[in-house]
């Protein structure tokens, strides 16, 4: 039982720097764009923040440093593909490459400091050490239905949705797909990078290079999983991150199966679920998904 | 009448790359009048409105409405002057129910927006105006009628009080088409103006209360209908006498080109597969296949093709088994395509006539070894061809999306007719064209019969297959169920025969 409820509880934690890039993209997947990116904003999210906690010794700095330099990141991808026309899987991937390199650059002072974390508090009745969150975890499962709020009950979300299906109707309908397309590439660079700083600042109180471990791809795996809504992402980002916690602690426990292919365990789930949930997505993506839009010239 | 225009353009004009597509065209609306706007595919027409509307921007020219000069930079603009524009092919969103797809053009939508009080608002809404709709279907499951009714509630709940139509009866069947016009004169009473396009003259005699006319981007003339005639009207709208279609007496039909024997498909979606079809193509004959759309034409035409696996029975090209040919044999051992929708079947939008036009016989042009292209060759090639078939040569640069119609399927009939061929299928190939290009494809065709290929036509205008058949077959719910020759037979029989009325033999 004791063993379970740990498991519920780190499932959560670890839950919450996945879900927030994964609330992310599915906005901005909502307007049309696919974001290859996230791992590069993650990584520059946790460098970032982690850098900045360190020298101000204050987390919260950190993260608003973080979320800053995430939503500047994502609004240059943004440029590259709403006003260059670019390509969106090779600018996205030309972001993760840059959020790599410049992470590992910023980071490097730092590898192996403490900086100070986030301060925790407890879930209502909870006594025990379990189940005590910091603010960001609560943030990001709060997110989940603002979001979905935000996507299905209010103006703006029906103007992001009708840019995702057909810019061209859209702006018929007199909205601007492009103002559109900068505000969910906005929104998806700063939750992403939050991500990566809760990462470093949450949960570890430490940066290494490159520890987002491939999560921007996971969550983006998680959009399909979750048919592009926000609250089906909350179950996408646990699964994972109950799939992460259980490899801790079975290597813990000191199971003898290989450490390597212990830290497979998460990706392979989620390979597993998708090939088994990912069957009939066609109709629910945003149908100008990935498409360049040229505007009426 | 005869007070101030509600809406007035002067002197438009605007270029596309390689054309001119509006030159100083002008057009009054008065209040509460009906509007026609006729021409030919590529006159201009749906340019113009689209300036109307803000979708493009004219490179010269001024707008007034209600006698003041506005400037129209977006559709947003021309909504907040209570101009509404129903495009050709809609602007739905398929996903999106009935609600959304209204809502989202309103202008005055609030922040938050509960489905419920959405949904209400609609339903009572399109009862007010006669336009039964549930509010909660999302749109791709409504018919074509049912969307257009959507869209024209879009128009009116957004306050517009200038509609226009780009070409609303295009997509419709004649009762449908009725009831539009029907519901035109209601709004007309009501004080709304509207302006529709049309290149079908009989449309624009019964509805309108005026006619405007262009031709080649300009506007020739504007006329009441009940001062002019169908004869004045064709005449305005391509200036010179028409080309009628000259079908030289049958010969003898040669060896069988085509032969299909017992062919099935599977049924896909809510379309009937083909159903034991047996049908002969033979050489230097035109075969007509009519029928309600729907009932198995396409499945036909993709069977042939390659496109549609044949579950059973057998197909036969110049005597070999082609069942299980990919459709890139097929076109090599000489099967010509002309479809309904070339910018969806045929072309590829985003490429240049000459680049479209190399790239079906890419291995015939190719040079050391595959690496580049003869361009040369295909630009002689190309030229040669329209010659042949007696057509104006297109512009060589201009990307397929922006030929209108007409011209789209002359560069497909180019393409297809001018290598070395056997058999023409020919898949709702005049549909939406205007007169003289339709002309051209059954000229085309008829052409390719002279020269002793089979022509397969598949088509919904029971005219064009009586004045272009050597036989006519009829298709009912994926069956063959009929099989005529046009000398001896009428119109009433084969229409009989394709509502299943009665199965005949002539």
């Amino acid at each position: 039982m004791n063993w379970f409820l740990s498991w519920i509880s780190g499932a959560i934690l670890y839950a919450a720097p996945i879900l927030f890039p994964t609330l992310g993209e599915v906005v901005e997947q909502r307007t049309g764009m696919v974001n290859l990116g996230l791992e590069g904003l993650m990584l520059l999210g946790a460098s970032v923040g982690f850098s900045v906690s360190f020298v101000t010794r204050n987390a919260w700095l950190g993260v608003l440093a973080a979320a800053g330099v995430g939503l500047v990141a994502n609004l240059i991808y943004a440029g590259l593909v709403v006003h260059r026309r670019a390509h969106q899987l090779a600018a996205g991937l030309a972001l993760m490459f840059f959020g790599i390199g410049m992470s590992a650059l910023i980071g490097k002072p730092y590898v192996g400091q403490m900086a100070p974390g986030l301060p925790k508090y407890a879930l209502a009745g909870s006594q025990s050490l379990l189940f005590r969150y910091d603010p960001l975890v609560y943030l990001a499962f709060l997110l989940a239905p603002l979001l979905w709020f935000l996507l299905f009950r209010t103006r703006f979300g029906l103007w992001l949705r009708a840019v995702g299906e057909s810019p061209a109707i859209a702006y018929a309908a007199g909205v601007s797909p492009n103002a559109v397309r900068y505000f969910a590439a906005a929104l998806a660079g700063t939750l992403a990078a939050v991500g990566g700083a809760h990462l470093s600042l949450g949960i570890t109180g430490t940066w290494s290079e490159g520890m987002t471990a491939g999560r921007g791809f996971i969550a983006i795996a998680l959009v399909i999983f979750s048919r592009w809504n926000p609250l089906r992402a909350i179950a996408g980002a646990l699964l994972f991150g109950g799939a992460v916690v259980l490899q801790l602690q079975l290597q813990a426990q000191g199971v003898g199966i290989s450490p390597f292919f212990l830290d497979m365990l998460p990706y392979v789930l989620t390979l597993l679920v998708l090939l088994v949930w990912g069957r009939g997505v066609r109709h629910v993506a945003p149908a100008s998904l990935g498409r360049v839009y040229f505007g009426t010239e | 009448m005869g007070d101030t225009p509600v809406l007035r353009l002067v002197e438009i004009t605007k270029r596309f790359p390689h054309v001119v597509a509006n030159d100083r065209v002008s057009l009054e609306l008065l209040p509460g009048e009906i509007h026609a706007l006729l021409g030919e595919n590529g006159a201009g027409k749906s340019t113009l409105v689209k300036i109307a509307y803000g979708f493009y921007q004219a490179d010269s020219g001024e707008i007034y409405v209600h006698g003041k000069k506005v400037d129209i930079s977006s559709p947003r603009d021309a909504r907040r002057l209570g101009i509404g524009l129903v495009f050709q092919g809609f602007t739905l969103i398929p996903a999106l129910t009935v609600a959304e797809n209204v809502a989202l053009f309103l202008a005055e939508l609030p922040w938050v927006v509960r489905p419920r009080d959405l949904h209400r608002a609609l339903r009572e809404a399109s009862r007010r105006y006669g336009l039964e709709l549930d509010p909660a279907t999302p749109v791709w499951q409504l018919s074509v009628g049912e969307q257009q009714r959507v869209e024209l509630l879009k128009l009116l709940l957004a306050n517009a009080r200038i509609l226009i139509f780009d070409e609303p009866t295009k997509v419709l069947v004649p009762h449908e088409v009725e009831n539009l016009f029907r519901v035109f004169q209601g709004l007309r009473e009501d004080g709304y103006s509207l302006i529709f396009i049309t290149h079908k003259l009989r449309e624009a005699l019964t509805c309108a209360d005026r006619i405007t006319v262009m031709r080649q981007g300009r506007v020739v003339g504007t006329v009441r209908p009940g001062e002019t005639s169908e004869e004045a009207l064709l005449h305005m709208m391509f200036g010179e006498r028409l080309g009628e279609v000259v079908r030289a007496a049958g010969r003898e039909p040669g060896e069988p080109i085509l032969e299909l024997r017992g062919v099935c498909t599977k049924p896909v979606g809510t379309a009937p597969g083909l159903a034991d079809v047996d049908l002969v193509v033979r050489a230097g004959e035109i075969v007509g296949v009519a029928g309600v759309s729907g009932n198995g034409q396409r499945e036909l035409g993709d069977a042939i093709l390659g496109l549609l696996r044949i579950t059973r029975g057998k197909k036969l090209f110049l005597g070999e088994d082609a069942t299980r040919w990919p459709p890139r044999r097929l076109i090599q051992k000489g099967v010509a395509f002309v479809p309904e929708d070339p910018l969806a079947m045929a072309v590829v939008p985003w490429f240049s006539v000459l680049e479209n036009l190399g790239l079906l016989d890419p291995r015939r042009f190719s040079r050391l070894g595959g690496l580049g292209l003869d361009w040369a060759g295909v630009r002689a090639h190309l030229q040669a061809g329209f010659a042949r078939l007696g057509l104006n040569p297109l512009p060589e640069q201009a990307r397929a999306a922006t030929l209108s119609g007409g011209n789209l399927q002359r560069l497909v009939l180019v393409r297809e007719l001018s290598r070395p061929y056997h058999l023409v299928v020919g898949l709702y190939p005049t549909r939406g064209l205007d007169v003289r290009s339709a002309n051209a494809v059954r000229q085309a065709l008829l052409a390719a019969r002279e020269e002793g290929k089979g022509v397969l036509l598949i088509s919904e205008d029971l005219n064009e297959l009586f004045s272009l058949s050597d036989r006519i077959v009829v298709m009912l719910r994926g069956r063959l169920v009929g099989e005529f020759r046009p000398e001896a037979a009428n119109l009433t029989e084969v229409g009989r025969c394709m509502t299943g009325a009665g199965v005949g033999h002539a």
